[in-house]
């Protein structure tokens, strides 16, 4: 197994190729929670646990069950099951096992279904074929880089809330510059390093 | 909203701008930005979404009386997942050289929050003929979004559209960066707003 190769992953999946700066997936959620730190930072939490699980086990129902049986044309709809199986399964067992961790994180999974990028850490695991190990390095970068975004976006929108913003350009419009203006800071990440 | 059933039409007008998936709801955000780097892409992934909301619609509104309210959350993501799968297989088929350009964001449409929204609020309780008004216009709504955004993003990106050259000189290249994506959604939000606040006496989408 090739360690460097695997941190080089994460690496890219986080900065270079972050989901939301660059592909531009999970932006509802993106904003839609983005407008306080401590959502932020539970969401980020929540998010990088469910996306490595998920990874996982996408990786291993598309191996051993919809390659020998030749059914990767339904990859779509067998992904969006295994996700949303899982999650709600998590959903069941954190409310009997951890009622107050339950109570800190259970909004955010129940959010979790309706974020792209989700659906789009298996989808592309099986399109470049990576290994497991690969999968979920992929999966481990793209949540820390989700995350990332998310925390850099509410410490900017919480001081928003004092500045005197034009009317018309309240709420969501200025987000939308600001992430623009994050994006082109992310940029300069490009070329880091070459996969 | 008011109790009193629309017309068809008003349905549709209703999806295409008073309910705007993209300037008024603020759902469905990611492909505004991911594919609106060019009219071509835009517009095909507009029509993919178009497709999928009318039929979604259309499918939720014909079973809605079989399904049992509580399974109805899997039951609308099988529907959905299946329609996109019918139209990336069509994609990956007869428009390969958009598909692999696009062909990520065609297959995300399934989790689109808009597509969802509307089968839960509007088909589930509604008969088939509004239905499709209603997908239809919602579909068109996210089409004119993307052709808006598309629009002022190729022309001032690169100076051209649907790849022909119409400025000369030296084109913004901000605008087709992944940066500019949001610039472009954010200032065009913004103007939105303001034409909603100075003509039509109206607060404006503050959204999330």
């Amino acid at each position: 197994m090739d360690f460097t190769k695997l941190f080089e992953l994460v690496v890219s999946s986080a900065l270079i190729n972050n989901f939301v700066f660059t592909m531009f997936l999970g932006l509802c959620i993106f904003f839609g929670v983005s407008k306080k730190m401590e959502t932020a930072v539970g969401m980020s939490i929540t998010f990088l646990m469910v996306m490595v699980v998920s990874a996982a086990l996408s990786w291993v129902v598309y191996q051993f069950i919809m390659v020998p049986l030749d059914l990767t044309f339904l990859k779509i709809i067998i992904f969006i099951g295994v996700v949303a199986a899982f999650v709600q399964s998590a959903d069941t067992i954190m409310k009997k096992v951890s009622p107050s961790l339950y109570y800190k994180l259970g909004v955010y999974l129940a959010l979790i279904t309706t974020n792209c990028i989700i659906i789009a850490v298996p989808l592309k695991n099986a399109g470049e074929h990576y290994n497991f190990f690969e999968s979920i390095a992929f999966a481990l970068g793209s949540g820390i880089g989700f995350g990332l975004a998310l925390i850099i976006m509410a410490s900017i929108r919480e001081k928003l809330e004092v500045a005197d913003v034009p009317a018309p350009f309240r709420g969501l419009p200025i987000s939308f510059i600001i992430a623009g203006l994050i994006a082109l800071a992310f940029t300069g990440f490009s070329g880091l390093i070459t996969l | 909203m008011s109790l009193k059933p629309k017309s068809n039409w008003e349905l549709i007008k209703n999806g295409m701008f008073g309910e705007n998936t993209i300037f008024r709801m603020a759902i469905s955000l990611c492909p505004s930005i991911a594919v609106t780097n060019g009219m071509k892409n835009g517009v095909s992934l507009g029509v993919a979404v178009v497709f999928v909301q009318t039929m979604v619609n259309a499918t939720v509104s014909l079973i809605r009386n079989f399904i049992h309210p509580k399974i109805r959350i899997p039951i609308f993501m099988l529907i959905i997942a299946g329609y996109v799968t019918i139209i990336d297989l069509l994609m990956a088929t007869y428009a390969r050289p958009v598909y692999k350009e696009i062909g990520l964001y065609i297959q995300i449409i399934v989790a689109f929050a808009s597509i969802f929204a509307r089968a839960e609020v509007f088909a589930n309780k509604n008969k088939l003929w509004p239905s499709i008004c209603d997908g239809f216009g919602m579909g068109l709504g996210f089409l004119l979004a993307m052709i808006v955004i598309s629009f002022f993003r190729e022309l001032l990106g690169k100076g051209e559209l649907f790849g022909y050259s119409l400025i000369s000189g030296n084109p913004l290249l901000i605008m087709i960066l992944p940066a500019g994506g949001f610039l472009a959604v954010g200032l065009l939000m913004g103007f939105f707003n303001w034409v909603d606040m100075k003509f039509f006496g109206g607060k404006g989408a503050s959204g999330v």
